[in-house]
């Protein structure tokens, strides 16, 4: 060995004791503090949106008192009624399409090999990850084009052509840890096709179908780009109305309809996260 | 045994988990400087805890740790005098084995002209001389633990702690990397930790072996000491395989011990010290002698029965039932060549050893 | 996995009814966008389709480029803040204790939960003239002159101008970070989560300082998860069109808004199909970067 020696302190440098070890970076102060701030900046605009609608005032940013006058004033307006009801019946009407169609192409794509999968694979995502804007204008060219007046059939159609993929998305992953020889099993004991798929593989699907209508019905409250590009003036929803009073003035009624939505659509997402570790702790239990 | 000038000390350490999970209990001990030591226990015992709180990667709870008559409190890991080799070996997937070496020269600041020879240097060390320019997704588990190797020991720490080193090789390079850990060691010259939970690796290879159960140290001796001289069952049993057998004591008389066993009756064993009330005597299977008839009176004897028969090649292990229910295990070399075994299922044999050969397990 | 003529019936039967709703209501609608994208725009605004390159070229004009260029700006600028924010917040989320793991994740993704429009015009009271934080540091400016005054020297700060916080490039690009923080740190997250952490300790233990062994092995590890999310928050951030609408005025008006305009008042059909198109290339191009990181993702472990 060469007999140069690697400069070695007399006495390693220390730090004062402290209780945090090398890799506990989360308890580092400035870590901390970061990691507040990016909280403070995600909720702080949420949180003052909800707390204003019950401020009573109409465009004060200090507080004079609570009340429910402008919850009150929106649940009036009937204009927001016709909107939230529009809403409703896209939401459910496409909800339903879309959860069949995405349901069937799910299994269909978990399942099958066909000529030209990986193209058609490329295809079926490509409503998930194209730009929300080129889909609108697309859709709106379309109706244009086979002379179709934009309504609320109009919206229904689009909303289920960009929504049904997500489903598949989720199907599939969910039919991916499905047992086949489960099925065999079913054959082996004497059931036809139709019995097996409604008494053995549907069960297993249920989980995968319900969180992908779960989210599908998500993403039609929510929409709005592609809403406002192909829905006609009896057609209007929710947050299309809400947009045009944000462009009048935000004021607390606004506030308060948007609190109502965002209480609507947190609630059907916790419920299908609740759905989906329920059903995958069954299963892990049931082994 | 050899007075070694200790390089670690390890006083009082508690490691708390969460409150009320003491993972390290009260360990006290010390390594003697180029001393091949060994933490050895089940998992769950604590062993890697305490070598990641000599690395510095787990903070004690209270306690001292010093490292070459430094104290090691509020020392970061790049700062102490020790470098690891752990369990997945670590090799960094994006630098050449080159690279991978050199790195810990190159973060302090060595020049380039000397990281170059030592890096040669540590590869021949290891046997890795022409792999330099390799990835680590072209090497063998076992090439990527002479990397990892290398790589701490171009460093020259005092103190080299390897974490688990064997547990993910084969069983025949697990012999051959024994061995060459225990080369390497006397070769470089510096202490060696290893934490293992397979008790011939720590037999094979360590000058001392520290056994370790929930947290605490039971006994801290050299492999012959702890094989032969347990201070307590647990040792007696985690080491190697044992026979044991309760039993009462009814006195003390002439240096000897005098047992009331269930079985065996009344035998005596040479013991120092005082002992009284219940008691467990063992013996190893390798020193039981079997034979058809009736073995001498010093010795202590059992009559019984062969219920199974193990053969491994070069040895079978022959098992016995007494007719009180007492089941016993021997070892019997199979010194000679031969297909016929000397001894079948159902033979009525004598079991015995001498009374020295015997194990006085208090607790 | 069966071949599909094993049981014609059944696959037919699962096939056809979705693919029928893809070619016809999604393919087909792109499919006549791309035609226009080639149409010509006659005198009256109406949609005449021939083959001409009008459409591109017009997007080849210095105001339409010069539109495309600040989107593409904003929309970077918008990511490395989302990267300086989403870093330490992935970190500090995959190095927590294992208790608190789940709940911080939880608390980034719920805002995403809400909607799109409300989470953007959320913003509009904090930026504006009498919003919070102009009243923030109004409130502050009044203890200073107060202060002052108390000093003996009043009106030394002169009047309180509030701030032009809202209707301009700045409030964009915070509005498309707010939006898009949680696709930066997800997948960021999910990488350093699988990172074997005794890299990060080998490197400690040869002697490297933590922000050494961040850059030098940290970093290089979870590379294909920074790239992922990366791409994925830019993309996003490319095709916003209510953030700029809402909240930026006419310096900030981006990619998405500029196609509104055609196939809005400006009726130029031929030009925002165009756009449209080029927004979706830039899109798959960046997308089909994406899939070559996460390729290599599989070469992080051995």
């Amino acid at each position: 060995m060469t007999t140069a020696t690697l400069r070695a302190p007399a006495t390693p440098r220390r730090r004062s004791r402290s209780t945090i070890a090398p890799l506990e970076f989360t308890r580092k102060r400035w870590l901390q503090a970061i990691i507040a701030f990016n909280f403070v900046f995600l909720y702080f605009p949420i949180v003052a949106l909800i707390a204003f609608s019950f401020n009573d005032s109409k465009r004060n940013i200090t507080w004079q008192g609570f009340t429910f006058k402008y919850y009150d004033k929106a649940f009036h307006n009937p204009a927001l009624h016709d909107a939230a009801l529009n809403t409703l019946i896209i939401a459910v009407v496409s909800t339903v399409v879309s959860t069949i169609l995405g349901a069937m192409i799910g299994l269909a794509l978990q399942r099958f090999k066909f000529p030209m999968k990986g193209l058609y694979d490329g295809l079926i995502y490509l409503p998930i990850v194209i730009p929300e804007i080129c889909l609108a204008i697309a859709m709106l060219a379309f109706f244009n084009a086979i002379h179709m007046d934009l309504g609320l059939a109009s919206v229904i159609i689009s909303h289920i052509a960009f929504s049904f993929p997500f489903v598949a998305v989720i199907v599939r992953s969910r039919m991916s840890g499905f047992d086949m020889s489960l099925e065999e099993a079913s054959r082996d004991l004497g059931a036809n096709d139709w019995q097996t798929f409604w008494n053995v593989t549907f069960p297993y699907m249920v989980p995968g179908v319900v969180a992908g209508s779960l989210l599908a019905m998500t993403l039609s409250l929510d929409d709005f780009v592609i809403t406002f590009f192909t829905s006609g003036p009896g057609s209007t929803t929710f947050p299309v109305k809400i947009y045009s009073m944000v462009r009048f003035s935000v004021t607390p009624e606004v506030n308060a309809a948007s609190s109502v939505l965002i209480a609507l659509t947190l609630t059907l997402t916790i419920g299908a996260m609740l759905i989906q570790s329920r059903s995958t702790k069954k299963m892990n239990a049931n082994g | 045994m050899v007075e070694r000038k200790s390089i670690i000390s390890v006083r009082n350490v508690v490691k708390e988990f969460g409150g009320s999970v003491r993972a390290v209990d009260d360990v006290s001990l010390d390594v003697g400087e180029g001393e091949f030591f060994a933490l050895l226990g089940p998992s769950g015992c604590g062993k890697t805890t305490l070598l990641r709180m000599l690395a510095g990667f787990e903070i004690p709870t209270s306690g001292e740790i010093t490292i070459d008559g430094h104290l090691m409190e509020g020392v970061n890991p790049n700062k102490r005098p020790v470098n690891m080799v752990f369990q997945s070996y670590a090799v960094f997937p994006h630098m050449t084995v080159e690279r991978n070496v050199g790195y810990g020269l190159r973060v302090v600041g060595v020049p380039v002209a000397e990281i170059k020879t030592r890096v040669t240097e540590a590869l021949a060390l290891v046997k890795l001389d022409q792999f330099g320019k390799r990835m680590p997704s072209q090497l063998s588990g076992g090439q990527r633990q002479r990397v990892a190797l290398a790589r701490a020991l171009v460093k020259r720490p005092k103190v080299l702690l390897l974490d688990e080193p064997l547990s993910a090789l084969d069983a025949k390079l697990r012999e051959a990397m024994q061995l060459e850990l225990v080369r390497l060691q006397k070769t470089v010259g510096i202490t060696f930790v290893i934490v293992t939970h397979d008790q011939n690796e720590a037999l094979s290879m360590a000058d001392r072996i520290a056994v370790m159960e929930r947290g605490g140290v039971r006994q801290v001796a050299p492999p012959s000491e702890l094989y032969e001289f347990p201070n307590c069952r647990f040792v007696a049993d985690f080491i190697g395989k044992m026979n044991l057998f309760e039993g009462k004591v009814s006195g003390v008389r002439a240096g000897n011990l005098e047992i009331d066993v269930r079985g065996l009756n009344r035998i005596a064993v040479p013991f120092a010290g005082a002992a009284s009330g219940d008691i467990a005597i063992a013996i190893r299977p390798e020193k039981i002698q079997l034979d058809a008839k009736t073995p001498e009176p010093d010795r202590i004897k059992l009559r019984g029965r062969v219920t199974e028969l193990a053969y491994f090649g070069d040895e079978s292990h022959v098992y016995l039932e007494n007719e009180t229910g007492v089941s016993v295990s021997a070892n019997l070399k199979n010194a000679v060549r031969t297909t016929t075994s000397s001894i079948s299922i159902g033979d009525e044999l004598w079991m015995s050893w001498s009374p020295s050969d015997t194990l006085v397990l208090s607790e | 996995m069966e071949d599909w003529r094993k049981n014609k019936r059944v696959f037919g039967i699962l096939f056809l009814p979705p693919t029928f709703w893809l070619v016809f209501f999604f393919t087909f609608p792109l499919a006549i966008i791309w035609v226009y994208s080639f149409g010509h725009r006659g005198p009256l605004g109406q949609m005449e389709v021939t083959l001409s390159f009008e459409g591109y070229v017009q997007a080849m004009d210095w105001t339409i480029l010069y539109i495309i260029v600040k989107s593409i700006w904003i929309a970077a600028i918008a990511t490395a803040i989302c990267l300086l924010l989403g870093f330490p917040l992935a970190m500090g989320i995959a190095f927590a204790p294992a208790r608190y793991k789940n709940v911080l994740l939880l608390l980034v993704i719920l805002p995403f939960w809400t909607n799109l429009l409300i989470r953007t015009y959320a913003w509009i009271a904090v930026l504006r003239t009498n919003g919070y934080v102009n009243g923030f540091l109004g409130w502050v400016y009044g203890l200073l002159d107060g202060f002052f005054g108390f000093l003996g020297a009043p009106d030394a700060l002169g009047g309180f101008e509030p701030l032009q916080l809202l209707y301009n490039r700045r409030a964009v690009i915070v509005g498309i970070v707010y939006v898009n923080l949680p696709f930066l740190v997800l997948p960021l997250y999910a990488t350093l989560e699988k990172l074997d952490k005794s890299f990060l300790e080998a490197s400690l233990d040869l002697g490297a300082g933590q922000w050494r062994t961040l850059f030098s092995v940290t970093v290089p590890l979870a590379w294909p998860g920074i790239v992922t999310g990366l791409l994925l928050t830019f993309i996003l951030a490319l095709g916003s069109y209510l953030t700029p609408d809402l909240l930026g005025g006419p310096d900030s008006i981006m990619i998405a808004n500029l196609i509104q305009q055609q196939f809005g008042p400006a009726r130029n059909w031929p030009l925002g199909s165009a756009l449209s198109f080029i927004l979706m290339y830039v899109t798959f191009l960046c997308l089909w970067l994406k899939a070559m990181a996460a390729q290599r993702e599989g070469g992080v472990s051995y």
